[in-house]
């Protein structure tokens, strides 16, 4: 098995043998990534990370995992200071950039942006978000983060908040399908998961279960996953008014669950978690967005060569 | 008499020398297969169109082309409209080859995506590009970008 100039553009490319793969080059890498211990792995390699749209979490944590590794970042920085401003093609910047980077992170609005970055590149594309499309870092991270701190087999899961919109949810069912999951899907009618997601779901004999309460759901499941409701995905502010508070996990909530359920979210959070069960062994949702620098360090060490 | 026993009567086409019929045609795809094929534009010899012809399996359309033989990509472009068509090449009034349409596994600057948010609609150096699939009566495509689906009136989604 090799990674070696691969794109990372979607999880429907990656096996089960692949994705564990990934997870478990990302647990030896977990004391660099903490900075317990210094590494050199990518010392002379530079990643370009080039965000056409705003993100806080999943840029800072690939940075963090180029510079963890010994290698360095070029930012494209600000979009409006660029050539795209000036009417650059993607497919031009990526050439361009090509010739400056070993590898390229790539967040656009558009999808198939990443699809489309690759077609370009001789270095591997990352796909940090295209649009309502794909995420598949950040699903490798959760199921990093659903290893580590619970168990990928046998897994109960409940996915609550909006299914229809996030991509997080769409590529992690997938995943999940891939290790048998059992799949519990809690939301405002309004916002339910795809029906032909539900479908491909159930071919794979993925049991999966539909529900708009989360107190039913939440007494029977190892990990309850928990999305924002995304406001800038609804084309209609009423539609958005009349769900946003649908979904609360409270620590009133979690007397109902077992005692090692785990909560994840891929946060940002408005109102979906009480802060309270900030303080719970519950909440995990904090240590899972570390666990996106480990998970990303391997695969930047992965795609650069540098890791078999 | 009942319409079952009606006799099926025989579409009256007037033979053409050199040129390509276009027989089984899906009911009311007759435009778009002229819209595939630059009609009028494309064609200087006659061209019949027959709309709704009885035919053992129901209605169909028929096109007929004087002077001028189809090339792959205008038949992968007619099946995906079209996906029991056949092309029946003439010469010298007699059908030289006959064949169905093809299903192509995927098809280049032919459909435009749906997604108005896809990058193929926007300014890149790239053409759509779909895979085509079908679930036993319907074609389905799949943009290779964004992997929205398009499985109704692809004809109105023709480049």
């Amino acid at each position: 098995m090799t990674f070696k100039d691969l794109h990372i553009i979607s999880m429907k490319s990656f096996s089960r043998d692949m994705i564990d793969h990934i997870l478990d080059t990302a647990e030896k890498l977990e004391p660099i990534a903490s900075g317990k211990t210094k590494s050199d792995l990518l010392a002379g390699k530079v990643l370009a990370v080039m965000f056409f749209e705003p993100s806080t979490r999943t840029r800072m944590s690939f940075e963090t995992a180029m510079m963890r590794l010994g290698g360095d970042v070029l930012s494209l920085g600000s979009v409006d200071a660029s050539s795209i401003a000036k009417g650059e093609t993607l497919a031009d910047t990526i050439r361009v950039v090509d010739g400056y980077s070993n590898a390229i992170v790539l967040r656009h609005n558009k999808e198939g942006a990443a699809q489309l970055a690759s077609e370009f590149s001789s270095v591997p594309i990352i796909n940090a978000g295209d649009g309502a499309g794909h995420h598949p870092t950040q699903t490798f991270l959760d199921l990093y983060t659903i290893r580590r701190e619970s168990h990928l087999e046998g897994l109960k899961i409940a996915l609550a908040g909006d299914l229809k919109y996030g991509r997080t949810v769409h590529s992690l069912c997938y995943a999940l399908s891939l290790y048998g999951a059992e799949i519990t899907l809690i939301s405002p009618k309004e916002l339910r998961m795809p029906a032909e997601i539900i479908e491909d779901l159930r071919s794979r004999n993925i049991k999966v279960t539909e529900t708009d309460s989360i107190e039913e759901a939440i007494a029977d499941v190892d990990v309850l996953y928990a999305t924002r409701i995304q406001k800038e995905r609804f084309p209609d502010p009423a539609e958005y008014r009349k769900v946003a508070n649908s979904l609360q996990i409270t620590t009133e909530l979690l007397e109902k669950a077992k005692p090692d359920l785990k909560v994840m979210h891929p946060l940002p959070r408005t109102n979906e978690i009480d802060p309270k069960v900030d303080d719970t062994p519950h909440a995990c949702y904090f240590n899972q967005s570390f666990y996106g620098v480990p998970v990303r360090m391997a695969l930047l060490a992965l795609v650069m060569g540098a890791l078999e | 008499m009942s319409h079952e026993e009606t006799p099926v009567p025989e579409i009256r086409v007037h033979p053409i020398k050199n040129g390509t019929v276009i027989d089984h045609i899906t009911a009311g795809q007759a435009l778009n297969v002229l819209n595939i094929l630059n009609i009028p534009n494309a064609a200087s010899g006659v061209i019949s169109i027959i709309i709704n012809a009885p035919s053992v399996h129901g209605i169909k359309d028929v096109v007929k082309i004087e002077g001028r033989e189809l090339n792959v990509d205008e038949v992968d472009k007619i099946s995906l409209i079209s996906p029991k068509a056949t092309i029946n090449i003439i010469r010298n009034f007699e059908v030289s080859e006959k064949t169905h349409v093809h299903i192509p596994e995927i098809v280049d600057g032919v459909v435009k995506c749906i997604n108005p948010n896809c990058i193929s609609n926007s300014n890149e150096p790239v053409s759509s590009k779909f895979t085509v699939s079908t679930d036993g009566q319907r074609i389905i495509l799949r943009c290779l970008y964004c992997e929205r689906i398009i499985s109704e009136d692809i004809g109105n989604h023709l480049l």
